[in-house]
């Protein structure tokens, strides 16, 4: 099996072929540099992200909080994660770093407020 | 009379007050219409900011609180719900729930940012229904007010505003059917592309644009066809999308309309004031920084310019000379406009900013004084969405001073 990556090291972009069987990786080619082989290693095997959102709020004169997932969760969770996401209301106050949600969906990963919640 | 008046609490502003102070001036008033300090940060909500500036991935709320709280410590004043309406020299008139105060002040840094390209700038034909947004007043409703802007989503433009709403907007729940672009490279970065398109299998029309916008009292759908070399939209390449939001990320342009009531001379290139390499505009006192003076695409350079007219305002303040000796800098082949636009002759070391005008690849970007060649920088790719820089070592400029690319 053949994976296609744009490698997002740097603005050159390069496209790379990760040539796979049974999960393994058998060649990394089309990478300029060792970034991309480790950018398109890390991104075939275990691929993360960081999910930014907002949650509701109350008795607040802010609408939203703006919230983050700490560390980086498997791609494959993020929408999992919105699903939680959803379903949580704080109250102030909250300042930038509280943690919302312990071990979100089952990540591993806490859900931080990247902002600061006053009455 | 005040020392320091900076308009605007966005990240220019912020790190402008800071440095600033840090270069021993106490007297600074920050004038800031929104009711926090912030500015645009507070509804970047996602990540990637401050790789530069703090060595970590921050986002835009978190990257503004670095800032406030080194402003908050410093105990620097600053005005909310205040708009400045009007600025000459060494005078600032703001409106707040005092009424109507100006300012009498020995320095002024603009730092007002930019604002988006309305739909008015691109002569679109169909009706005005509602559904049709830029994209950061998309962003803002959606990150701040808690409103949901549509199920159907095509969006117009490819700029990393455009491409981060494209997934913001996925996240909650609406379907992004595509993205047009009428350049045939994308302005956003690498990392967008692959993190907000890619990811949601979103699709990216390179050379697209919008044709026609159906839909009376909301948005019904859209049209978006393939453009030719001269961006005409070409016949029989139409395709239509049923979707009830259109987004406009199609540029940002410096907000100068108080620069221009206080008589600083504009770039036509830019849509910034036109200043030398201490960020002076040609009016006595007046300094500029972050995307008033020209759109960047990373705030972490907004902060590190900001800083660098902080300075100079300090310095203008406190010793007041001002040296009219100054050379000039010509963007050459392949550069379209270069920050600062003048160098005082005996300015030291000078960081100038450009961006290039096409995409290049294996290129080399020249720097010459007159005819003496002062630096050759190889780059393996040069885009026009990405900055660049070069730095000068000085100590003197005797002759005009030209950038190229060299392919």
């Amino acid at each position: 099996m053949k994976r296609e990556l744009t490698c997002i090291s740097c603005p050159l972009g390069c496209q790379i072929s990760v040539e796979m069987e049974d999960g393994n990786i058998i060649s990394v080619t089309g990478n300029t540099c060792p970034r991309g082989e480790r950018y398109a290693r890390q991104e075939v095997l275990d691929p993360r992200r960081t999910v930014t959102s907002t949650v509701e709020t109350e008795d607040s004169i802010h609408r939203r909080l703006p919230v983050k997932t700490v560390p980086e969760i498997p791609k494959d969770s993020i929408f999992p994660v919105m699903n939680e996401i959803r379903k949580q209301c704080v109250t102030p106050p909250v300042s930038i770093g509280d943690v919302i949600v312990h071990d979100i969906a089952g990540t591993g990963s806490d859900l931080v407020a990247t902002g600061n919640l006053t009455e | 009379m005040r020392e320091l008046v900076i308009i605007g609490g966005g990240a220019a502003g912020l790190s402008a007050a800071v440095s600033a102070y840090d270069s021993g001036i106490r007297d600074i008033l920050i004038v800031e219409r929104a009711p926090e300090l912030g500015g645009i940060l507070n509804q970047c909500i996602h990540n990637g900011f401050g790789l530069h500036t703090f060595n970590e991935e921050l986002t835009g709320p978190e990257y503004a609180g670095r800032f406030i709280t080194e402003v908050l410590e410093r105990k620097i004043e600053y005005r909310l719900n205040a708009m400045v309406i009007d600025v000459q020299p060494h005078l600032v008139t703001y409106v707040s729930s005092e009424g109507i105060v100006t300012e009498e002040t020995k320095a002024i840094i603009l730092a007002m940012g930019c604002r988006e390209r309305p739909r008015g700038a691109l002569n679109t034909p169909g009706y005005r229904p509602a559904g049709i947004f830029s994209a950061g007043t998309a962003q803002r409703l959606m990150n701040i007010e808690g409103y949901k802007v549509g199920s159907r989503v095509v969006i117009l433009g490819s700029g990393d505003i455009g491409l981060i709403m494209a997934r913001r907007l996925t996240l909650e729940g609406a379907k992004v059917l595509a993205v047009a672009e009428i350049m045939p490279y994308s302005g956003g970065l690498k990392r967008n592309i692959v993190q907000c398109l890619d990811d949601y299998s979103i699709p990216l029309y390179l050379s697209h644009t919008v044709t026609e916008i159906r839909g009376k009292r909301r948005v019904e759908g859209v049209t978006i066809a393939k453009v030719d070399e001269r961006r005409r939209p070409i016949p029989g390449t139409e395709m239509d999308f049923d979707c009830d939001t259109l987004l406009l990320s199609v540029g940002l342009l410096p907000e100068n309309e108080l620069s221009l009531k206080a008589g600083a001379a504009l770039s036509p290139v830019t849509g910034g004031p036109v200043v030398d390499d201490t960020l002076s505009t040609d009016i006595d006192g007046v300094f500029a920084a972050g995307n008033v003076l020209h759109v960047h695409d990373l705030v972490d350079y907004v902060s590190e310019e900001a800083a660098i007219a902080g300075r100079n305002a300090a310095s203008y303040i406190l010793s007041g000379s001002h040296s009219e000796d100054k050379v000039k800098v010509i963007p050459g082949n392949g550069v379209r406009y270069t920050v600062p636009q003048y160098i005082k002759r005996n300015a030291g070391s000078v960081t100038i900013r450009f961006r290039v005008s096409d995409v290049f690849s294996n290129a080399t970007i020249a720097v010459r004084e007159g005819e003496n060649v002062l630096k050759r920088i190889k780059k393996r790719v040069l885009a026009p969405g990405e900055m660049e820089k070069v730095a000068l070592p000085g100590p003197q400029y005797n002759e005009e001073i030209g950038i190229e690319v060299e392919v």
